[in-house]
């Protein structure tokens, strides 16, 4: 696992839900032709309404035009990230867009287990709301062993969560081979 | 210290005498679920991590029903089901059940229940979020991933970590107006969407244990919009004598301790709530009919594991009875069993398919259809800034379609005024 991710933030409000963030429709490409993958990058939070897209001033595309990535590599979010369906396309939609890291208030549980026993993306939990002070476009490091998010474009430093009992999880890459590793499987 | 009915099912399958929640334990899994929409990336993963050749855990101990995207030309989806026929077919599975075929059921929810699935006491997985309807049946029952469910797939096995259990007690006598739609609407808008994250809702009351089953699935299907891990309701006459009727006779009955602890507790009398809907685009914002009645419609949409079940067309169709409706109105029964039952069923003489057919309904095949949007060819679909009310369980941006448009949700009860007059109707101006 990195020890440092830094990348731009694209800022979210609360409860954005699974349907926001790969709506039904897309649910239909294989995930294991590399070629189809990349449509769930491509629709990566394509129902969060615009004017709450990238906040605080909204109107921000996740995506631009054909791209199936982003140039935003951290998601702030506000409380109960991920709510709504067990569909994994949802993490696995923001891993093909290029996302490492989601910091949030707090996650659904489907959500929040998916991210990590997948190994798509890490779940930070953010100690207070950061995104009434972090902005879109921001950018950000993620210090993993300090567990601790540094705003460079404000010079703020915020705290987050520990893993915790997931740590091992995460840091192996997800649960199979978090399994493999403990000779589980 | 006593133990909660979740508590107890969970040490029952964690080979364990005494559980705390906060706790990880490892599950043995009795059934797992999945369909069209997250069993071919479920299969893909375990193909990867256990190999092409790899067995299955237990070929009995698998459910498969396809029921998302079913009837639609879309290509994709109809691979998916490819997919599934295929895996079926090469594991030799007894219970797949292929659409375009008798065995095809409809909606999974409602036909593990018809088919004999829900055994209280026992513990089952689905890749659906709202695999939670079956605690209906006085089991543990939850929603997981794809990655999680090729694990129990190649396995039987799953970690959890034990839940905190919620009880919400409903006492004194449904009033006509009222269903349990509406009960879980009140909760909702008490403890709002995340009120109950990885949390078991217990549901208890005179007025619950009063419930059909088909209702009682309404309450525990809608748990996971409050977050919850899993909702229960313990088993009771009404309980065993659908069991009986499934063919269902040997099964363990759990019931919470006098002493169980639980994380906090919410009373309500049944006769002093009114008739709820739940505004866009949150299941959680709830108003009474009341306040929002009047609203101009575009569509009117009853069906879903939530909505789509007999008693939810029963409800229809006391009032959609000698009437027209004024907007478009779907009716998708969710299984093929509800589908035959509105041949069957009678209101006032007249079948409730009829009754639908008179009034000017459009009526589906059972699928999930536009419950969740779905390909742009689902019947029903949220188009442009379509108002809609739907006995369905999410109204998030974009659920139904077009993120443009506005889902109320509500009562079939409320839907069916509603639908005859155009306008968001209280149900009582009816009966």
């Amino acid at each position: 696992m990195e020890k440092v991710i830094n990348g731009l933030a694209y800022v979210l409000g609360d409860n954005i839900d699974t349907d926001q963030i790969i709506p039904a429709e897309h649910l239909v490409y294989s995930t294991s032709d590399p070629e189809e993958l990349k449509k769930y990058g491509h629709y990566a939070l394509s129902s969060v309404p615009i004017e709450k897209a990238g906040l605080p001033n909204g109107g921000i595309p996740f995506i631009d035009g054909d791209n199936h990535s982003s140039k935003f590599r951290i998601i702030i979010g506000g409380k109960n990230f991920g709510c709504g369906s067990s569909r994994e396309h949802a993490p696995l939609s923001l891993q093909v867009a290029g996302v490492k890291v989601v910091v949030a208030q707090s996650y659904a549980r489907i959500f929040y287990r998916n991210s990590v026993d997948g190994g798509f993306i890490i779940p930070f939990e953010s100690e207070i709301q950061l995104n009434n002070k972090i902005k879109t476009g921001d950018e950000i490091e993620i210090d993993l062993p300090n567990n601790l998010l540094i705003n460079k474009t404000s010079g703020e430093k915020y705290n987050l969560k520990p893993l915790g009992s997931v740590f091992e999880i995460v840091d192996a890459g997800g649960l199979f081979e978090f399994a493999r590793a403990t000779k589980m499987i | 210290m006593g133990m909660t009915i979740t508590e107890k099912i969970l040490a029952k399958s964690a080979k364990k005498n005494f559980v705390t929640p906060g706790e990880n334990v490892w599950l043995d899994v009795d059934v797992l679920m999945t369909h069209d929409v997250c069993g071919p990336p479920t299969i893909a993963i375990w193909k990867k991590e256990f190999g092409e050749k790899a067995k299955i855990f237990d070929k009995e101990k698998l459910v498969i029903f396809p029921d998302h995207y079913i009837f639609t030309q879309n290509a994709h989806a109809n691979r998916n089901v490819d997919i599934l026929r295929q895996f079926a077919a090469e594991q030799n599975l007894p219970n797949y059940y292929d659409v375009g075929t008798e065995r095809y059921k409809g909606v999974c929810h409602i036909a593990l229940a018809e088919e004999g699935y829900n055994v209280p006491g026992t513990v089952l997985f689905g890749t659906d979020s709202h695999t939670c309807t079956s605690g209906a049946f006085g089991m543990f029952a939850t929603g997981v991933g794809n990655t999680d469910a090729a694990f129990i797939l190649g396995t039987g096995k799953i970690w959890e970590k034990v839940p905190e259990s919620m009880k919400f007690i409903f006492n004194g006598v449904m009033p006509s107006y009222l269903t349990a739609k509406d009960l879980i609407l009140q909760i909702l808008g008490d403890i709002t969407t995340d009120g109950a994250t990885y949390r078991a809702m217990e549901f208890d009351g005179d007025a619950i244990f009063s419930l059909s089953m088909y209702e009682r699935m309404t309450l525990t299907n809608m748990a996971i919009e409050a977050g919850g891990m899993n909702g229960i309701i313990k088993v009771d006459e009404i309980t065993r004598e659908y069991l009986r009727e499934v063919g269902i006779t040997k099964f363990d009955e759990f019931e919470s301790d006098a002493d169980a602890n639980y994380q906090s507790k919410y009373v309500y009398n049944v006769e002093e709530i009114e008739p709820l809907v739940a505004k866009p685009h949150s299941p959680d914002n709830r108003d009474i009919v009341r306040n929002v009645a009047g609203t101009k419609l575009t569509k009117c949409y009853i069906g879903s594991c939530t909505g789509g079940k007999i008693t939810d067309f029963q409800f229809a169709a006391q009032i959609l009875f000698g009437n027209n409706v004024k907007v478009p109105t779907f009716v998708v029964p969710a299984s093929t069993t509800v589908a035959k039952q509105l041949s069957e069923e009678t209101h006032k003489g007249i079948s409730l398919k009829e009754i639908f057919e008179n009034s000017g309904c459009i009526i589906a095949e059972s699928s999930c259809a536009a419950c969740l949007g779905g390909p742009s060819d689902t019947i029903g679909r949220s188009i442009d800034g379509d108002v809609v009310i739907s006995t369905t369980n999410r109204n998030f941006p974009g659920r139904m379609g077009s993120k443009a448009s506005g889902v109320y949700l509500a009562s079939p009860l409320t839907v069916a005024a509603s639908a005859v007059t155009g306008v968001i109707t209280d149900p009582r101006d009816f009966l």
